[in-house]
């Protein structure tokens, strides 16, 4: 903060990873007024990508993955409770046990939830699962203890690969099933798709695409199966549904905020929009449920599901929440997220769905080790790397840069590496996962919408 | 003690699954696993851990709540 610093009180709608890393940063940035968080589930704020990896495959407990702090933040914490509803006049939360929280500054960081299997019969039968907190992967983790005989995953994206990955490497029988054409293919488009069917396969998944499921049957209020779209079934004892994210953003419906399916609109600030498109001077929003625009993306309307982004966004929000106009910064952070399955670590920066083309400009599929780079109208994008995650840094440079895409050859790269191919990123419609990047702005060239509208996936899985 | 990898800095150096191998650990050859909630007998494994990472990626502090 520069200048006098500013006085008021802040409420932090959410304590997960970006309401934990806003509050820090407001106190570093010398905030001493009254500060307070809510949070929607008991638990003290903990870290999410362990979920599907670590706590799966047995090495750690779901109550042991807590966040570390930064410095203390002296607040006042309110977990275990939903924030029901703002009154934008009187600016005030209104917490689902009645109680009211008079705010000078808001920051909204609600994130996401699982979304659920659509048939809400289905959805209760013992042994259905989904899979975004702690007590989740608690219990699925301990269905994967007592050994079921064939666990299903519903969607192939990062999550449900995630879950195939743990479950193979337990020895678990698997059965995956995606309605696209291969897992994956929503975030990394077809050649990297075609890569994770095939490393799938390879560690004996029973990898079903182009199929949905039709129904999960039961017996005696317990799962025993379920049948595909192609008229097959399977027996089984858990079904994952991993069919992507819902926003939090039903409580902000009578808010008069730009907030709705696709989450909270912001502008590069982290400042909400209201309905009208009028940027509020009061309300900020980070995390998973904002959805902000992107310079280097065309100022397309980004919403990212990612740890990174959080803490970044978190920053920038806090920082202006208490920094006067010349002083704001804008989020300006390259996407980047990370993925570890069948023993491959997977890395990307920039959008790859934010493309035309891509190359593989090191490494090869074959070797299971390669870097994917991916292009828009002549210019670098995205990479993507598969156990090269060092090349990272010097991609981010060419995507911060505009640099000409089919990259210049390097010394590293493949003799071959002109060969540029479609990067072929399908329309979401046609996946069972969500995608966890969704751009929501408009492409000249292309009808591209990559978020769907409720109850479109659901419904769409089902037909 | 708490400890969290920032894994989009991680570049996979393995410093830390050599100073502090019951807590960090290649998975694969650059897949990194983290014991989030560090052991009492391996605070100083992992203080060595954080401060050899290449890259600065492990946060090591309190449990972050009230």
């Amino acid at each position: 903060m520069t200048g006098k610093p500013w006085k008021g009180r802040i409420v932090i709608v959410g304590a997960s990873l970006a309401g934990l890393r806003a509050a820090e940063t407001l106190r570093d940035e010398g905030f001493t007024g009254p500060l307070t968080l809510v949070g929607e589930e008991p638990h003290l704020p903990y870290d999410r990508p362990p979920l599907s990896k670590q706590v799966l495959l047995g090495r750690t407990r779901a109550t042991e993955i807590g966040l570390p702090r930064r410095r203390d933040v002296d607040a006042r914490w309110k977990l275990g409770v939903r924030a029901g509803a703002i009154d934008p006049i009187e600016k005030k939360v209104i917490l689902a046990d009645g109680e009211l929280l008079p705010f000078d500054r808001l920051l909204i960081a609600t994130g996401t939830r699982a979304r659920p299997w659509p048939d809400p019969v289905e959805a209760r039968l013992d042994g259905v699962l989904t899979l975004r907190t702690s007590d989740d992967a608690a219990q699925l983790a301990e269905r994967l203890d007592a050994g079921p005989r064939r666990v299903l995953v519903i969607g192939a994206g990062f999550t449900g690969s995630e879950i195939a990955s743990a479950c193979r490497e337990r020895g678990l029988e698997v059965t995956v099933a995606e309605r696209g054409p291969s897992p994956l293919v929503g975030a990394l488009g077809g050649a990297l798709g075609a890569f994770a069917a095939k490393l799938q396969r390879a560690h004996g998944v029973d990898l079903r695409c182009g199929v949905t499921v039709t129904s999960l049957k039961g017996r005696d209020g317990r799962l025993t199966g379920a049948e595909f779209s192609d008229g097959s079934r399977i027996e089984a004892d858990v079904a994952v549904v991993a069919l992507g994210a819902v926003r939090n953003t039903e409580w902000l419906a009578g808010s008069g905020l730009a907030a709705g399916p696709r989450g909270v609109a912001c502008d590069a600030g982290c400042r909400a929009f209201n309905m009208y498109g009028i940027v509020t001077d009061d309300v900020f929003v980070a995390g998973d449920v904002a959805r902000f625009p992107h310079p280097l993306f065309e100022y397309q309307m980004l919403a990212l599901e990612h740890w990174g982004n959080a803490v970044a966004q978190a920053e920038v929000a806090a920082h202006n929440m208490v920094s006067t106009g010349p002083h704001r910064r804008p989020h300006l952070a390259v996407p980047a997220f990370w993925s570890s399955q069948f023993g491959l670590n997977i890395k990307s920066i920039g959008v790859p769905t934010f493309s035309d083309h891509v190359v593989i400009a090191q490494g090869s599929l074959r070797e299971r080790r390669l870097v994917a780079v991916y292009g828009y109208r002549g210019r670098i994008t995205a990479a993507v790397t598969v156990n090269r995650a060092k090349w990272l840094e010097h991609y981010q440079y060419l995507i911060e840069t505009a640099a000409p895409f089919p990259p210049e050859s390097g010394a590293a790269d493949r003799p071959d590496s002109a060969a540029s191919v479609p990067s072929d990123v399908p329309d979401p419609q046609l996946l069972s996962h969500g995608p966890t990047v969704a751009l929501t702005g408009h492409l000249p060239d292309r009808r591209l919408t990559l978020v769907r509208h409720e109850p479109t996936p659901t419904a769409a899985h089902r037909r | 003690m708490q400890i969290v990898v920032d894994l989009n800095r991680c570049q996979a150096y393995a410093q830390c699954a050599f100073l502090a191998p019951q807590v960090f650990e290649l998975h694969g050859e650059e897949a990194l696993m983290f014991t989030p909630t560090v052991p009492d007998d391996q605070h100083e494994h992992v203080r060595r851990a954080a401060a050899a990472c290449p890259v600065q990626a492990i946060l090591v502090g309190e449990r972050a709540g009230p």
